[in-house]
């Protein structure tokens, strides 16, 4: 095999205030090979991207990109250095068109006029689009797009540059199956033109699917770099977490007992229409379905931050009226929402400030809030959910997404809710954490709480659930028992089909 | 985590010692510097008890004004309306405190914090039910707040205030001649900070006014009325608008349509220079307060040192400008 990388970064070392970040970490990746970095959330995979890019500055170590060795990198030249990226999250500008967003900063102009040639760059997207087998109209607006087109245009973008390495963070977290095909031949092409990619994912079946070579990052340390085929998905996780994890899903048996939350006919128009179920004390109630099926809309309107239309919501039979989220509050509802930075975070508050703000008003001390019990149940959470943050007043910011998902959690437990519904409750964070929520699910549900859980992830839905309510372009395409559910009929609901298997 | 085995902690303890405390390092040098600067014969005309004292009455009015401006900041909104309201609520008091009218000042007190409160809220409600950006919706009160004050008084100044109503501005407590004394603008602008910090730090209201800045879409998600909280926030800061009006007609014994031209911008500027974040969840009481001092402070040295006043305002322009610089460096090294 040829010992000629494109990329060596070596003994990378960075540190933040109170973190060492990353500690002595390599990594090297070949030209015309997919080369997957795996790790926690936390593990050091996103700052040692940010070295790469020259937005962090390492306190040591070295960079060889392309035969020349860098010791820092600068993000204004990454790109003519022939290195791209594809982000995690989204930054699209939303009101200029999908052209207009892909030749942002290299616009095709009229001689030195700075007039920018609209239609040439509207002609060149289509070139791109049509290469890359992309259906999407070069002239629409961002803001017009689905979230998985959006996506699409950020990968076609990184590939436009013709960058000898494209890194891929996270690039399937927001698109359907047939979408992660799509991307997945693009991925081949280029890596038969010579491409190097780095594909940063969570997702264990793509790491075999896709990548010749895998890193494993764990605590800001370097743990391993293999050819793929010599590596299985339990030796994978062991080194990820460097611990077996033998059971996924830790789903014990509850006594279900009442039904604690039934909803009717609830409509809201352009959203969903006559939805209906219920859950039982005790219960974890999956909500499974495609993007836009109305599945977080749905608990959003439980819980009021849009009340349904027409409808009716009952806790423990008698009907309530919720105008605001401030009513599901006081009648035991939590609500864990779909995207954390977006709707759930206070990113320049301290981790207890995150903690404490829906239950506030059970800290009223005899003069102004009581600190001392508020910062004890604070820290009892933090070390139930083993948040691992230096301390209390650490800003929430500066915690990785695992732990910043275990904060919300905490919020919501010290509200202590009868009904606690769960969207997305382990998107985007790491495997460890991961099967603590899990098992923290399972906890709550057998201490008699009702749960309701959105979820795109399929194992999630099926190892997690007592029953599943699988939604359609807004209705309720079906249900399912855990015992009657597998994936393929979640997916013909899903789809709009009629159960065959 | 192994920040035991960290050969820089202790550079980076002092560089969060810096963080937190920077703008009050800053401040007691600019003390030192000036007490050293303005010596004569011996003795620092800065430090002398009357000088401190004048200073301090000196940044009471806009440090009020600023105190307030900083609730409303921190929820990611501004208040460009204050200037204004010390304006007309200062005439309204002034009316009801004059000889003629022959009413207890407890009445006048009273009507001006009203009239300051229920203006401030109107600005709350149009940001807050209308979706008026606060920018927009204060400065339409500025100039309404204007205009009225001009209309009632027709221009001109309201004189011939009792002389208990010109206590308030004037008079002190504690007084031990020359040498020690209190005056009440300055013992006002103390309650109204201990008050107001106490507010911000120690309860819901305080912590909700945070939320709101930091994440107001994750505020109403946890239960909190986010359109009553804006309403009683940019109430408070036109309740504290009309203390700091109070103080000055008081001081000036007389009510003037033209006061507190552009105290709004000096206020912002108090708090920006605090640290008070303008994109919102950012800001403390305590920085306000430094950040008010700093400008009067450097005001009252360049005073002493006989430089011109048009060289104070380009300096003041060149201290707010650094801080906020100073600012976003600091944020930036740190991400």
């Amino acid at each position: 095999m040829a010992e000629e990388y494109l990329l060596e970064m070596e003994h990378i070392r960075k540190e933040f205030p109170g973190v060492l970040a990353l500690n002595e970490v390599s990594l090297r990746v070949r030209s015309g090979t997919v080369h997957a970095l795996m790790g926690e959330n936390g593990a050091g995979k996103s700052t040692l991207m940010k070295v790469l890019l020259g937005i962090y500055r390492p306190e040591d170590g070295s960079i060889r990109f392309d035969g020349v060795t860098h010791e820092v990198m600068d993000i204004r030249k990454s790109l003519q250095y022939g290195i791209s990226m594809i982000h995690q999250e989204l930054s699209p500008i939303p009101y200029m068109t999908v052209a207009e967003n892909i030749f942002l900063g290299r616009e095709p102009v009229r001689g030195k006029t700075g007039w920018v040639k609209s239609k040439v760059q509207i002609q060149q997207t289509q070139e791109l689009f049509d290469e890359l087998d992309i259906d999407i109209d070069p002239s629409a607006k961002m803001v017009d797009l689905s979230i998985a087109n959006m996506q699409m245009v950020e990968i076609a973008t990184a590939i436009s540059y013709n960058s000898k390495l494209i890194i891929m963070d996270e690039p399937t977290s927001a698109i359907t199956e047939k979408e992660v095909a799509h991307l997945f031949r693009m991925i081949n092409n280029l890596r038969d033109k010579g491409v190097a990619i780095i594909y940063i994912t969570h997702k264990m079946d793509e790491v075999f699917q896709i990548s010749d070579e895998v890193t494993i990052l764990r605590d800001g340390t370097f743990v391993d770099s293999k050819l793929s085929s010599k590596i299985d998905k339990n030796g994978l996780i062991s080194m990820m977490v460097g611990r077996e994890l033998t059971d996924f899903f830790p789903k014990i048996d509850v006594e279900i007992t009442d039904i604690k939350l039934e909803v009717r006919n609830l409509t809201l128009p352009g959203k969903f229409e006559n939805v209906s179920f219920n859950v039982r004390r005790g219960e974890i109630l999956g909500i499974a379905g495609l993007m836009g099926s109305g599945r977080t809309e749905v608990v959003e309107s439980i819980f009021g931050i849009y009340p349904p239309a027409s409808g009716q919501i009952l806790i423990d039979d008698k009907e309530i009226k919720i105008k605001q989220p401030m009513d599901a509050i006081a009648a035991g509802m939590g609500l864990l929402t779909e995207d954390r930075k977006l709707s759930g975070l206070f990113l320049p508050l301290s981790v207890m400030d995150n903690m404490v703000y829906s239950s506030i008003g059970n800290f009223m001390g005899r003069i102004g809030l009581d600190f001392k019990r508020m910062s004890e149940e604070c820290e009892k959470q933090r070390r139930a959910l083993d948040v691992k943050t230096p301390s209390l007043a650490q800003k929430v910011v500066n915690l990785s997404g695992g732990n910043q998902q275990k904060v919300l959690i905490a919020r919501w437990l010290l509200t202590e809710p009868d009904i606690l519904f769960l969207d997305e409750p382990t998107r985007g964070i790491d495997v460890g954490a991961k099967s603590e929520i899990h098992k923290l699910m399972g906890k709550l549900a057998e201490s008699g709480k009702a749960i309701i859980m959105v979820s795109s992830e399929m194992p999630e839905i099926l190892g997690m659930s007592d029953r599943i309510v699988v939604m359609h372009e807004g209705e309720k395409a079906g249900e399912l028992s855990r015992e009657d559910a597998t994936q393929e009929r979640i997916l013909q609901l899903a789809a709009g089909e009629t159960l065959t298997i | 985590m192994s920040t035991n085995k960290n050969p820089a902690k202790g550079n980076i303890k002092l560089k969060q010692f810096i963080n937190k405390y920077g703008i009050f390092l800053i401040f007691i040098g600019i003390c030192l510097l000036l007490a050293v600067l303005t010596i004569s014969d011996g003795v620092s005309i800065f430090l002398k008890f009357r000088n401190i004292v004048n200073v301090l009455r000196q940044s009471s009015v806009i440090g009020i004004i600023a105190i307030g401006v900083t609730f409303v900041i921190i929820t990611g909104g501004i208040d460009l309306s204050s200037g204004s309201l010390v304006a007309m609520v200062g005439v309204i008091v002034a009316l009801l405190a004059r000889n003629s009218m022959g009413l207890p000042i407890i009445v006048s007190v009273v009507a001006g914090l009203a009239v300051g409160t229920f203006a401030g809220s109107i600005n709350g409600s149009l940001i807050a039910k209308a979706g008026i950006p606060p920018f927009i919706a204060t400065l339409g009160m500025m100039t309404i707040a204007r205009g009225v004050g001009f209309l009632i008084t027709k221009g001109r100044p309201v004189d011939n205030l009792t002389e208990s109503f010109q206590v308030l501005g004037q008079g002190s407590i504690l007084n031990f001649g020359q040498n020690f004394f209190i005056p009440f603008p300055v013992l006002i602008f103390a309650f109204v900070a201990l008050v107001s910090h106490f507010l911000l730090s120690n309860t819901r209201f305080g912590k909700f006014t945070y939320a709101i800045g930091g994440n107001e879409q994750a505020a109403y998600i946890c239960g909190v009325n986010v359109d009553r909280h804006k309403i009683m926030v940019y109430g408070y800061a036109g309740l504290l608008s009309a203390i700091a009006s109070i103080v000055l007609t008081s001081r000036v014994s007389s009510g003037q349509p033209s006061a507190g031209v552009s105290y709004e911008l000096d206020a912002i500027a108090s708090a920006v220079i605090g640290g008070t974040s303008l994109s919102g969840g950012i800001g403390t009481i305590g920085g306000t307060i430094v950040g008010t001092l700093i400008i009067a402070v450097m005001n009252n040295g360049l005073d002493l040192l006989g430089v011109s006043s048009y060289w104070q305002q380009i300096l003041k322009g060149i201290i707010i400008i650094t801080a906020v610089v100073i600012d976003t460096m600091r944020h930036r090294t740190s991400r």
